[in-house]
């Protein structure tokens, strides 16, 4: 009975943060509704068991995805009203939804025929970490390490391409535009 | 009312159709990554019920591969966003189609 009060509590609440990230019109609304909804996807995490999913779920999105696009839109203008595009609204809906079908298919395709054998099955008397723990550190140790070191040239990748010359300026101008620039401000100073 | 598998695929054919729709209408591509990471989240949660509902722990595994993959995805995205917004002072997704076929 609470599983399902909390189910649908947490699908109402997730529907909704993720419709209005898709449909405001103001990027600072939409990275915190974003924000929102995935603290809300943790919950499900915790409903089904997947109690060390949950926490990174909330470590990884809420804390350093979010935390990247709050630093990343310090550059951009987010007061801005975002343009959209016009496109019929029922083509996009209507495909929309058939994607999301097939893709749910595409998943359920497998279980239809029900000889479904758990290949790491769930190890009694342990806890989801310990789990985890032994299923990830054996069976996936190699992509383990391949994903990290994705993650260690993704964030070189990152280094390189945001923090290029940031000690000198902010933007990509040459040095006449920089020059030409200082001179204008030096004018409004003075006048 | 007992919630099966049904309910949380359902959920997240929801939540991935939501994240269509934003990757079809938006044209600022901050927004747009905000969508692509919606699809990922609704892939995830059909990844951990099915992993529940069947006592096999690959559907967890795979969830943990696709977090970490969507986290170098943003931080090499934001990179070239901001690479981008310096040089033309957007980041319309219309700016952007010299390679338009």
């Amino acid at each position: 009975m609470f599983e399902a009060i909390a189910f649908y509590l947490f699908a109402f609440l997730t529907t909704l943060m993720f419709f209005i990230t898709v449909t405001t019109s103001q990027a600072l609304y939409a990275l915190t509704a974003l924000a929102a909804g995935m603290i809300f996807i943790s919950a499900f995490f915790f409903i089904l068991g997947a109690d060390f999913l949950g926490a990174v779920q909330i470590v990884v999105y809420s804390g350093a995805v979010m935390a990247l696009y709050a630093f990343g839109m310090m550059f951009f203008d987010s007061t801005r009203e975002v343009k959209e595009k016009q496109g019929n609204k029922l083509i996009v809906s209507g495909l929309s939804i058939l994607a999301a079908i097939l893709v749910v298919l595409i998943f359920a395709a497998p279980m239809v025929t029900d000889n479904i054998v758990a290949l790491y099955p769930v190890i009694e008397g342990a806890g989801n970490t310990q789990q985890v723990g032994m299923v990830l550190f054996t069976k996936y140790l190699v992509p383990f390490e391949v994903a990290a070191v994705m993650l260690l040239v993704a964030m070189i990748a990152g280094i390189v391409l945001a923090g290029k010359k940031m000690d000198l300026s902010i933007t990509l101008m040459n040095d006449a535009e920089i020059k030409d620039m200082k001179k204008d401000q030096n004018k409004k100073v003075l006048s | 009312m007992e919630i099966g598998l049904n309910h949380y695929l359902v959920l997240s054919t929801i939540l991935f159709s939501i994240g269509l729709v934003g990757v079809m209408r938006r044209k600022n591509l901050l927004l747009l990554f905000f969508a692509t990471e919606i699809l990922l989240n609704s892939v995830n949660i059909a990844f951990a019920a099915i992993s529940h509902y069947y006592g096999d722990l690959t559907g967890q595994m795979f969830a943990f591969f696709v977090i970490a993959i969507a986290a170098s995805e943003v931080a090499v995205g934001l990179g070239l966003l901001i690479v981008w917004h310096k040089r033309h002072n957007n980041i319309d997704l219309d700016s952007m189609s010299t390679m338009k076929g």
